[in-house]
Parts: C-alpha cells; structure tokens; sequence
C-alpha cells in the first residue's frame, strides 16, 4: 500500500436504523449506497469499482445501474469491509478503476429478503423472484436463453453451434488429460440428446472433479524460481446482471466487453500479438460471443470464423486448446483450467503445444454472462 | 410438488399485488421517464429516487427462449419454454409462453404475445400467450 494516496469522499448509513421492516437487503445496500453518493456528489455511473460482502458485487452493481471494470466479492465475515478499503487502494493505484464503492446491507432483525443472491433467502432475491418462478434448473436452462436472439439476430444455425464443439474436441484428441477424445462430426452433436432447445448434450460442458492453483510473485523475484515464468501483462474485469434475462444485449456481453477492452488496454497489445486464446467454454454459444465481445471477430462474424478453422489446429487463433469445458474436463467453476493452460502454453509444454506462443489470453465467465475476468499472460517481461 | 413461487419484498409488493390484481405494474423515473424492472424505489439509470408506478399493456414479443427437456419437479414432465419477452414500454422479463405447443415451430421469436395472470396460492404469475389466443 502506498502511503496517503487513497481517500474516503463519500460515507454514509441508511436513512433508518434499528428496525427497517420496510427494506429487503439488497435495498439497505442501495439506500446506504444512494445516501454515500449524495454525500460525495456523485451519481451511480461515476462509480466504476464496486465491493460488498453477504450480496455479490455482481447484485449490488446491478441493481445500483454501475458498470465497473473492479469488483470485490470478499467475504471473510464482518472485518470484509477493511479488506475490501484496502483492495480498493491497491486497484485505485494500479488503474484498475477510479472511484470504488463499498458498501453493507444486513436484515439482521426484521430479516426481510435475507440470505441476498442465490443465499438461504433466495425466493426473495431478483433472481428468486423474477426467474426462479419460470423454470430455470441450473446453467443448462439458463445460460442458453439468449442464444435463439443471437442466431436469428446474425443467421447463426444449429450446425454452427455444433462446430464449436467438434473443433474442441479435435484439440481434445492431442490431450491425454481429456475426458473425452474420440472425434466427433456435426451430425454426432445434432443427434445427441436434446437438453434445452436449441441445446443438445454435447454442446454442454462435462461434469467432472479436479482442481488447481496458481502462485504468484512480483517479477523481480520470479526469475529465481525454478519454472520459466509466465508474466501477467494485462487484466480486466467486469459484472452486469445476476439475471440472465435483464442482460442489455441478448447477442453480446457487457461484462466480456468491458472486460476485455481493460485487458487490450492494460497489456498495450493488439489482436494481431495474441498467439493462443482460451474463452471459458460452459456451453457452445459463449466462444462465438467471446470471439466477437473481445474484438477478435466482428458482430456475427464469429461462426463463420470458426468454420473456417481459423481455431482449429493449424489455425491463425489457437483456441481452447485443452479441449475445453466441452471436452477437457469441467468442475464447476472452470477459469482456473484456462489459466492452466495459458501457462502450459507460454511455458512450452502444453500436450497440444502452439509453436512459440508468446502471449496468451484467458477469458473467463461468471454465472449466467453475469461477470467477466480476462488475464493477458505472456512469457517475455518485455 | 407445488411451483417454486417468489417471496415479495417490500420494494417489490407493487408488482405482486398488480400481478393478483391483473394488472403489469412497472416503475419509471419521473426525471428521465425511463421505465424499467425488476422493482426497486429509485431510477436504475439515473439514480433518482423519483420514481413512480404505473400500470403496463401487457403486450410485448417473445424475445427469446429455451425449451427446457429436463424440467424440474414443480413444473412436471413435459418439456416447456423459459421464455423472455420484450415489452412494448421497453424492459424484458423471464417468463413462460403458454396456451400453444411448446415447440419451436410454435414458439417464433418476435411473434406478439400478451399476459397472463395464472394464480398459485397466494402469488399469480405473469405468463404470456400468443397474442390473440
């Protein structure tokens, strides 16, 4: 931390105290967070970093109207604040935002709405309330929903969809770590069982166990480490909607967009420098929407992009390149997997290695496109 | 098994209230007239606090969907559109398209579609149906 060069310009508590029967959590953090805003002379949108703990930044973010490129989720109980002010710092200094927001909620008396997104209360929360009623069971019936839009929004067909997956599966093939490696054709994937139209099963990601870690350190120490060392050359990060259904754009994503943008921004690259890309695959569409959202490929152009092996082995972009969560392996929250290979890849020793690759990207997803991360790697310090 | 049906919150009885009374009840801001949802006491877009209720038409179109082939319990066996619609004051909403096949040779984005109310107990959904069924 950098002495004296963070400062508090707005605080503020909500309107009541004691016991506010008349505001659900999600609330008491909007009242509190207005009321702090007013306070600093700011409205929402100056607010580009946002943290909480007991509701996801994604929710507060959401429901404020903010769009930021810093979220904090830390929640290691009532001292998340003080972490949350000194992370804050450490992103304020390192550009990763500007004005953060922190902000707490809690019913703790009169517990309306308690329990926040997806928490014991979650009937209550947007979500439990404007979703949950309709049907949804999980990613499969949800984070397709946008896809039928996106199709007849740029002519993209089933077929197309199912190419992503058979590609993956030809990167999957080199791996000997992947779950499945027998190849498939357009016609498998059209012909497997039906999940949620116009979704099929092989177009979903596997459910399977595993794990992994990374460690890091400044570059200074890291060339006296064993391992050749993969540099950390940009980042970005996003939130928009805990509901699928309220996303701005039905054929795109504001979390990826401004996410990658940061990243592009960060790294001082351009597309043409970026030798091998991993896009968190849970379902088919979201390579398409990441292939376009963080600039690789025009509106609508991504399918196309695809079909031409411009991904495959061989291709100009090397995507997925462990086969991915359709192929490779998913647990359940698969970025870290991406990250893996990134490293693999800059580090010369990934099962389907990409000659001389020198910069990487892993682009990441949360919930149902509610947020977004994406890491620019490379194995030069420049 | 009885459906899974929301908890109102006190920024959201309006809408629930409206929904049992027939009526689509959104907000908007009175500083920028912008309407939107979900529910809350303040203009998501400005940050105004305000706001005003205001009765809907009702009518929108189907958006987009899915046809979900492994409902869940509450909802039974049959496959059945998750549905979102896009309504003619501007906000989107999840919902289900009902009262036609749920297939996709019925279900045609952008056809019209209207509301309606269907009672669980205390709370009744906002469903849609082709326009004019």
């Amino acid at each position: 931390m950098k002495r004296n060069s963070v400062a508090v310009v707005g605080a503020a508590e909500t309107t009541e105290m004691g016991r506010i029967p008349d505001m659900s959590v999600i609330q008491l953090h909007a009242d509190a967070a207005l009321n702090a805003l007013a306070d600093a002379g700011l409205k929402p949108s100056d607010i580009d970093g946002v943290a909480t703990a007991g509701a996801s930044p994604t929710e507060v973010a959401y429901y404020l109207g903010i769009t930021p490129t810093y979220a904090d989720g830390t929640s290691v109980g009532g001292c998340s604040f003080m972490l949350h002010v000194r992370h804050a710092a450490a992103a304020i200094n390192e550009g990763l935002c500007n004005t953060v927001l922190i902000t707490h909620g809690e019913s703790g008396r009169s517990r309306v709405g308690a329990g926040g997104f997806r928490g014991g209360g979650g009937n209550s929360s947007l979500a439990g309330q404007f979703e949950a009623p309709y049907g949804p069971v999980g990613p499969p019936s949800m984070f397709t929903i946008p896809v039928l839009r996106y199709m007849k929004t740029f002519g993209v067909t089933e077929e197309d969809l199912a190419m992503v997956a058979v590609v993956q599966r030809e990167w999957a093939a080199k791996n000997p770590r992947a779950s499945f490696k027998e190849p498939i054709t357009v016609d498998d994937v059209l012909d497997s069982r039906m999940i949620a139209w116009p979704f099929r099963m092989l177009m979903c990601c596997l459910v399977t166990d595993g794990g992994g870690a990374l460690i890091l350190t400044s570059a200074e120490r890291a060339k006296d480490f064993p391992q050749k060392p993969v540099y950390v050359l940009g980042t970005g990060e996003s939130v928009e909607t805990p509901m699928v259904s309220q996303m701005e754009d039905f054929t795109s994503s504001r979390a990826f967009r401004v996410s990658g943008k940061k990243a592009f921004e960060e790294a001082g690259i351009k597309h043409d420098d970026v030798d091998h890309l991993m896009i968190y695959d849970a379902f088919a569409h979201l390579p398409l929407y990441g292939l376009e959202d963080l600039g690789f490929c025009k509106p609508g152009e991504a399918a196309a992009f695809t079909n031409e092996r411009n991904t495959a082995i061989g291709g100009k972009l090397p995507l997925n390149t462990n086969g991915g969560g359709l192929s490779y392996m998913h647990s359940g929250m698969y970025g870290m997997y991406a990250m893996q290979e990134s490293v693999r890849q800059l580090r010369g020793i990934a099962p389907a290695q990409v000659p001389n690759a020198k910069i990487s990207i892993a682009h990441g997803v949360g919930g149902m496109f509610a947020a977004s991360g994406t890491i620019v790697f490379s194995n030069e310090r420049g | 098994m009885d459906r899974t049906l929301p908890t109102p919150t006190p920024e959201t009885q309006h809408f629930w209230d409206g929904c049992k009374a027939g009526e689509l009840r959104l907000q908007r801001c009175t500083e920028c007239s912008k309407a939107y949802f979900p529910p809350r006491p303040f203009c998501p877009v400005c940050g105004s606090r305000d706001v005003e209720v205001f009765k809907a038409s009702g009518k929108g179109v189907l958006w987009s969907y899915v046809i979900n082939h492994r409902p869940r319990p509450d909802m039974g066996d049959a496959p059945h559109s998750i549905a979102v619609v896009q309504l003619d004051e501007g906000p989107r909403m999840m919902t289900n398209i009902v009262d036609c096949p749920q297939t996709p040779e019925a279900l045609k984005l952008d056809m019209p579609v209207q509301v309606k109310f269907t009672s669980f107990g205390e709370i009744a959904l906002p469903l849609f149906q082709p326009a004019g069924a």
